[in-house]
């Protein structure tokens, strides 16, 4: 089983609109939305909850109130200011690292475990989905994606690939989502943001030794940045795998919450068709390197 | 009168919006806080003069002093330290800088070194800033805290948001007086905007929505904005030439004077919605 990681260092590329459509086209798959704090795939699948379970990935510091002589100790060695004056935690700046439990002289404070989020696998027509949904302003979104990938991987059959849709950036969720994948497919538009954050995002692919690939969207837009993101992927070993030309149909499609494909989106359709095919071809390529 | 813009979803145009309004009001000063791909710059074009290195404290052991107890192993709730054949490893990556490792150690054996996580850039005046996360670094909020340490008391300040609704959002929100959220006009757009409004009910700020890509005939934002009273402030029209000079790094407000008159319409009534919610 290989697992496919697909990410964009900026966001709204089309991670979501490739993943989903790539799912009707891709045989015997499991799918996984590890962008969690703005999950989407769902909205395009057709699921049936198997299972939903809630998350506890974070811990909080509690003070109990009858026991506390407010000494102030706690408050001193806080960095986070995650004890106001009354000797109230605030739940939105405490980091739960416990420095305040050491020091506390009557042992008036203790961790407690938090729910930062729900997992859920679901049954659809199109394969076996998993995603997850972090709690407002939660912390530790990271954890969330592992737990995601994790879940998934309880429901595994036969299945040959796990297609998964990542999130933008370069930090914690983006490392989640890629870590141990096969290869990681950058989603990237040809604007001048999008060359910098694409160089960041394979930056991270690098840093963790996973083979990276392109794929560029809406490359019409700008023929000048597309020729300069080619160049980049020469230069440095990244293969560009397909090419989608902007095209508003694609926007049109989603708003009737279908993707591109099932819309009848016939050029949309050959360039992803031909996207999975160079994608197989230089993964096998890779491996007979190795 | 500081003013957030946040999105949910990425890329719907937090940094068009927040660019345009810095754009078009004198004297703002813009804030990018997604440090990990920030593109402020990008459409801003400022002189970037100073520069100033992000660190943060990590724990280092003198081996001579340790007794290989693992208390600080046992202790840190990140697992940044580990105890081997009597020995403690730092994995200072995942290290949350709470500094407990040292208070726990029994022999004094633990003591604080910086690591540098990425940097901060400004202009001469002080009127841009923007902040870079290095690559293989998994978090970027002290990065944001040191941006916020320079944002200004008076006038305008933009911040412009990271993309989600986790602890970096939040952390980028916090002490602002207004949020604007960008949204587009598709499921996705309206699902991460739900999160992002909820997010910003769950602090107490007031907000309002700027919908861009919009198209005439949408019926996916405008009817949930009008059922929980959220005032739609702009809309930035779905077309191919907004398209084409954003990817060339210019903004609506450049390429048109009649865009730098709605967004810096769209700032004035955010600051006076912004001084009545506080």
């Amino acid at each position: 089983m290989k697992q496919v990681s697909f990410v964009s260092g900026k966001g709204g590329t089309g991670k979501s609109t490739v993943v989903s459509s790539l799912s009707l086209l891709v045989k015997n798959k499991m799918l996984a939305d590890c962008d969690v704090d703005a999950p989407n795939l769902h909205l395009l699948l057709d699921n049936k909850v198997l299972l939903a379970e809630d998350f506890y990935g974070a811990r909080a510091a509690v003070i109990n109130r009858d026991v506390c002589l407010q000494c102030g100790r706690c408050r001193g060695v806080c960095r986070f200011d995650a004890i106001n004056e009354s000797f109230e935690i605030v739940p939105m700046h405490c980091e739960g690292c416990g420095a305040c439990t050491i020091v506390c002289p009557v042992e008036a404070i203790r961790l407690e475990t938090v729910k930062t989020g729900q997992t859920f696998v679901s049954g659809t027509a199109r394969g076996t989905f998993a995603h997850a949904l972090l709690d407002i302003g939660a912390d530790g979104s990271g954890k969330l994606v592992t737990e995601v990938r994790k879940k998934l991987e309880q429901f595994k059959k036969d299945e040959q690939w796990i297609l998964i849709d990542g999130s933008p950036g370069i930090g914690c969720v983006v490392i989640a989502s890629i870590a141990g994948a096969d290869a990681v497919v950058a989603v990237a538009e040809p604007t001048k943001s999008g060359l910098s954050d694409l160089e960041r995002v394979l930056g991270v692919a690098r840093h963790f030794r996973i083979s990276g690939f392109v794929c560029i969207n809406k490359f019409d837009l700008n023929p000048e940045i597309t020729v300069e993101i080619e160049n980049f992927c020469k230069n440095n070993d990244f293969t560009v795998i397909g090419k989608i030309p902007f095209d508003p149909g694609v926007m049109k499609a989603l708003q009737e919450y279908k993707t591109p494909i099932e819309a009848g989106d016939q050029q949309f359709t050959q360039e992803l068709e031909n996207l999975w095919q160079n994608l197989q071809e230089e993964m096998n390529k890779k491996i007979d390197m190795d | 009168m500081k003013i957030a813009v946040l999105s949910g979803k990425g890329g719907t145009g937090k940094t068009t919006v927040s660019a345009s309004l810095a754009y078009s009001i004198e004297n703002s000063q813009y804030i990018d806080c997604d440090v990990e791909e920030p593109n402020g710059a990008i459409f801003l074009k400022p002189e970037l003069q100073k520069t100033y290195e992000v660190k943060v404290p990590v724990p280092e052991v003198d081996s001579s002093v340790c007794n290989g107890c693992g208390k600080c192993a046992k202790t840190c709730q990140f697992h940044a330290l580990a105890v081997i054949k009597d020995k403690v490893l730092v994995f200072s990556e995942i290290c949350h800088h709470c500094g407990a490792c040292l208070i726990a150690c029994p022999v004094g054996a633990i003591h604080e070194t910086e690591r540098t996580i990425g940097m901060i850039e400004t202009n001469e005046s002080g009127t841009f800033l923007h902040g870079r996360l290095n690559i293989g670094e998994p978090v970027g909020i002290p990065i944001i805290r040191e941006l916020k340490k320079r944002m200004r008391d008076e006038g305008l300040v933009i911040l412009d948001c990271p993309p989600g609704a986790s602890c970096s959002v939040m952390k980028s929100v916090h002490g602002c007086d207004y949020c604007i959220l960008v949204t587009e006009p598709t499921p996705f757009g309206l699902h991460d905007l739900k999160i992002a409004a909820e997010l910003i009910q769950k602090m107490g700020i007031p907000y309002g929505v700027i919908i861009n890509k919009a198209t005439p005939t949408e019926k996916i934002i405008h009817p949930f904005c009008a059922e929980n009273g959220i005032e739609v402030l702009l809309e930035i029209p779905f077309s191919r030439e907004i398209a084409e000079n954003y990817s060339k790094g210019i903004l609506p407000a450049e390429a048109t004077s009649d865009w730098k008159t709605k967004f810096g319409e769209v700032a004035r009534k955010c600051a006076i919605q912004g001084r009545e919610g506080g």
